[in-house]
């Protein structure tokens, strides 16, 4: 029997168009990454994607759901290009592949499958990468020495070995590596005076990629498809915890225009943590979410063990979410101000 | 100008309205069958005052209302009843409800016709012409009402709203309505407001209808002496505006919750055409036997006709010749409506509106994906739920905790479903959801009462053993000093026959007490008899002629005073 039920008009809306225009806001930022270090990152991007639909495709077979209705969703397509973009550009192929198939198999669709995860895949594929190849996860070209395409590719692929001089730290390790190395006799703004690393904001080079995030995530919010909440909260962890260490020992601490530009804070601020799955749904549950992610981001990334701290952060509070959620709802009309 | 409140939430579907405005109301011709179903309105169900074979005309009472919240049914012409039967409704299930079918006879004649001036009538008397009218709530929740025409005894009423606002999709029944009959509508808002005594009169229309805004506004400004306190408030285009909790915010910053009455909160809501209704039944004495009745949709004639109730919808929507590709009629809106599951269903006093649908005008509903939490259906609720947490425990059938997220605040609006990108109908899992909720409770109800009344047998039974323990040992205790007795005195007999003396006397006080209590239920059965008499059923009617004649030769031969002298049904008819 055909049941219809009201209502019988709806949105031009569907899964599928919300994470084909996430995949749109991402275009902004991954042209900077061509512009600053070649197509490396297209080739990542396109082994990240084939092995993400493959996973995707045979974990629905094995689990009997429609294939047709949840390929095409994009939600694969979405794990695979945050990872492609957080992982190292010139990681080896089968590092991208180990993470897209942890994001995928285990963090996706053992835990249930679209909308049942309750951590972020693409950050799972991060955590399980730099906690298992850390080396190999610390390893990220310097924007200068730009090899050419058919190097590149000969790295990826493990045609070429992997020299040093192909690898470097990320703007952020380099500095806390630094001022580590240093012991307090040098300061931040000798560092990034000193170092060809640095630019007008953050990582030379690297602040015009965070800035082509902050712009697709602009985007993502002016067409509504994410809420304001996460992001700015999550900006404001970071920016409020930097600032309050900046001004207190500007010598050892970076002020916080240099963290919002550097590491994954615009990819993680508009494309992590505004996850709807492993993230929270009240509004003032996603500011909490936000702002607690972006202080333990700051904090892992200063203090912590690893060159960046979004990932670890944001899976901490991934946890968090239901006890948030169930404490921050919001009241109904008619019950404002009642208990 | 009156400052205006914001609802949270809502949604901008496309209106559709246009295409049924461009021609004035017409008068849907007169069919030649009326299906008139008994039960129109929330509330009991009217008993049926007709027979098969009965003539009736126009504006008869057929269904008189069965208790305060109901409302009575009346004849839509003149004609005659072929069947009082069990016909498929104007409902989603598609199940029969028992109604009354009138052949017309053509003469469309009316039943003589009382307008009343229901100003020098006590306020209890205007309720009851209302029920006794068939005024309901035409909006589509067809709520009597009368029972909604009582303020709250501890709050003043401040605000009546009068809600044109019609946000619905497609319908424009009210539109026109307001258009073309304006001051007979604000004059029923008049009646209301009598009988409420609000401080404010707030008119409320959504701005996409500003003709219907400039008609109201002139009447009322015609009708300034009497109606003072009446002001038309042109309210933002955003669906549900027109739901009475959300206008009621809009123009009062009152938030009225599920779980409280508006009258608690000093304010009462109406539809237009409740309010022309009620008019017309004190004014002219005309009963609610026809609507304004919105035809569009996939038709080649869209417009909007005044049918009388009872007019099947097959007959109904060839006014409008429906395309050839129409695959579906819906009844209400394309948010809250339903699909008709027959043709062969009448229209009644919900019918607001029926939309001829096709594939292209309504296609069919995507697949259904799994949540993602997105939370739009967060934003679009205009009572600030969450659906998806709503959802989620339907699914699992844990539905203390869809209680929880106050699953009963919910209204049915749609938008959540409208705007979820995973096509998830959420509106069905949360019917689903209540109505589990309102079986398990009739089941614990019913197990309750079944406990209670074991319970109380049990306690008789104890009581009624231990009465008859208490008396036996009182008997053995009286045994034993009958003897002791007869020691004393030393003659046993005149004690013996004083024993015996009390015996029969108490026999005989007991005999009296006995007749009494019967003479009282006599009485009180007569006291009561006539009340249960008013309005009886055809069936109960032809049952009690039965009894009565079997009664008469058994009534002959015993000539008892006690059947006898009670006036039987019949006599009193």
């Amino acid at each position: 029997m055909n049941f219809s039920t009201p209502p019988y008009l709806a949105q031009n809306v569907s899964v599928q168009r919300v994470m084909l225009q996430v995949l749109a806001a991402l275009l902004p930022g991954i042209a900077a990454y061509v512009w600053l270090l070649g197509p490396a990152v297209l080739v990542q991007l396109v082994v990240a994607s084939a092995c993400a639909l493959a996973a995707e495709a045979a974990m629905l077979r094995l689990l009997g759901k429609p294939l047709a209705l949840y390929l095409g969703d994009g939600s694969a397509l979405v794990t695979a290009w945050l990872i492609a973009l957080a992982f190292p550009p010139l990681a080896p192929w089968w590092l991208i592949v180990v993470g897209v198939l942890f994001a995928i198999v285990i963090a996706k669709h053992l835990y249930g499958g679209l909308g049942q995860n309750p951590f972020n895949p693409a950050m799972i594929a991060f955590a399980v990468a730099i906690v298992s190849f850390p080396a190999l996860m610390s390893q990220w070209p310097p924007v200068d020495t730009n090899a050419g395409f058919v190097d590149q590719l000969a790295l990826i692929f493990g045609l070429a070995p992997r020299i040093d001089a192909m690898s470097g730290a990320t703007p952020l390790d380099a500095l806390k590596t630094a001022l580590k190395l240093g012991e307090g006799s040098v300061s931040v703004a000798k560092i990034v005076a000193d170092t060809s690393t640095y630019g007008q904001l953050a990582g030379r080079g690297w602040e015009w990629v965070a800035a082509a995030y902050l712009l697709g995530g602009l985007w993502l919010w002016q067409r509504k498809v994410i809420s304001a909440h996460a992001p700015f909260a999550f900006i404001g962890g970071i920016a409020l915890f930097a600032g309050a260490l900046w001004l207190w020992n500007p010598a050892q601490f970076a002020n916080p225009l240099f963290h919002l530009f550097s590491g994954g804070t615009m990819l993680g601020a508009f494309f992590i943590v505004t996850d709807p799955v492993s993230g929270c749904t009240t509004p003032k549950g996603k500011l909490i979410f936000g702002f607690a992610a972006g202080v333990l981001a700051y904090l892992i990334r200063v203090f912590g063990g690893y060159p960046d701290g979004v990932a670890f952060a944001v899976l901490l509070l991934n946890i968090c979410v239901p006890l948030i959620d169930l404490y921050t709802q919001p009241p109904i009309f008619g019950m404002k101000g009642k208990p | 100008m009156l400052q205006l409140f914001k609802f949270k939430g809502g949604v901008k579907p496309d209106t559709h309205k246009a295409p049924s405005l461009q021609q004035p109301i017409g008068r849907a011709p007169l069919p030649p069958r009326l299906i008139v179903p008994l039960h129109q309105s929330i509330g009991g169900i009217p008993n049926p005052l007709v027979e098969v074979g009965e003539y009736v005309l126009k504006g008869q009472c057929i269904g008189s209302a069965d208790q305060w919240l109901s409302s009575a049914v009346h004849a839509p012409s003149s004609g005659t009843v072929v069947a009082v039967e069990e016909r498929v409704a104007a409902h989603p299930s598609g199940l029969p409800t028992l109604s009354v079918v009138i052949e017309t006879d053509g003469r469309d004649q009316w039943i003589e016709r009382s307008p009343v001036d229901y100003q020098r009538l006590a306020p209890e008397r205007v309720r009851e012409i209302l029920r006794d009218s068939g005024v309901v709530g035409l909006g589509g929740a067809v709520f009597p009402s009368h029972a909604k025409l009582a303020a709250a005894k501890s709050v003043a009423m401040d605000e009546l709203v009068i809600n044109g606002a019609e946000c619905e999709p497609f319908m424009t029944c009210d539109d026109m309505l307001m258009r073309e009959r304006a001051e007979e509508i604000v004059r029923g808002a008049g009646i209301f407001r009598d009988l409420l005594k609000p401080k404010r009169v707030l008119i409320g229309i959504e701005d996409n209808k500003p003709e219907a805004v400039a008609a109201m506004s002139a009447a009322v400004r015609e009708l300034e002496a009497d109606y003072a306190e009446f002001e038309v408030i042109a309210v933002p285009t955003r669906y549900p505006a027109g739901g009475a909790k959300q206008l009621i915010r809009v123009l009062t910053g009152k938030e009225v919750p599920a779980s409280r009455r508006s009258p608690e909160m000093g304010v009462q809501c109406f539809n237009v055409a409740t309010a022309y209704t009620a008019w017309r039944a004190i004014a002219h004495g005309e009963p609610v036997i026809s609507r304004i009745v919105t035809l569009t949709g996939n038709v080649d004639a869209p417009r909007n006709w005044e049918a009388l109730i009872g007019t099947p919808i097959r007959d109904f929507v060839a006014l409008g010749t429906p395309q050839a590709d129409t695959n579906s009629y819906l009844m209400g809106g394309p948010m809250m409506g339903f699909e008709l599951p027959s043709l062969e269903a009448p229209l009644v006093k919900a019918s607001n509106c029926i939309i001829a649908g096709s594939k292209t005008l309504f296609p069919p509903a995507l697949p259904e994906m799994p949540c993602i939490r997105c939370g739009a259906c967060a934003q679009v609720c205009p009572h600030e739920l969450a659906p998806f947490e709503m959802y989620w425990f339907a699914r699992a059938r844990n539905f203390g905790k869809t209680q929880e997220y106050k699953i009963f605040d919910c209204i049915e609006c749609g938008c959540c479903s409208y705007v979820c990108p995973s096509h998830i109908p959420l509106v069905q899992y949360f019917r689903f959801a209540k109505s589990e909720i309102w079986s398990r409770e009739r089941e614990k109800n019913k197990a309750d009462a079944a406990k209670a009344r074991f319970e109380s047998r049990n306690e008789r039974e104890e009581r009624d053993k231990a009465e008859k323990a208490a008396r036996l040992a009182k008997a053995a205790a009286a045994k034993k000093a009958a003897p002791v007795v007869s020691e004393s005195t030393a003659s046993a007999a005149p004690a013996a026959a004083a024993a015996v003396d009390s015996a029969s006397e108490a026999q005989a006080a007991k005999q009296a007490a006995i007749a009494a209590a019967i003479e009282r239920a006599r009485v009180q059965r007569e006291a009561v008899q006539p009340k249960n008499t008013d309005a009886l059923t055809i069936a109960q009617r032809k049952e009690i002629e039965q009894i009565e004649a079997r009664r008469a030769p058994l009534q002959g031969a015993t000539s008892s005073t006690d059947t006898a002298s009670q006036p039987s049904p019949k006599e009193e008819q």
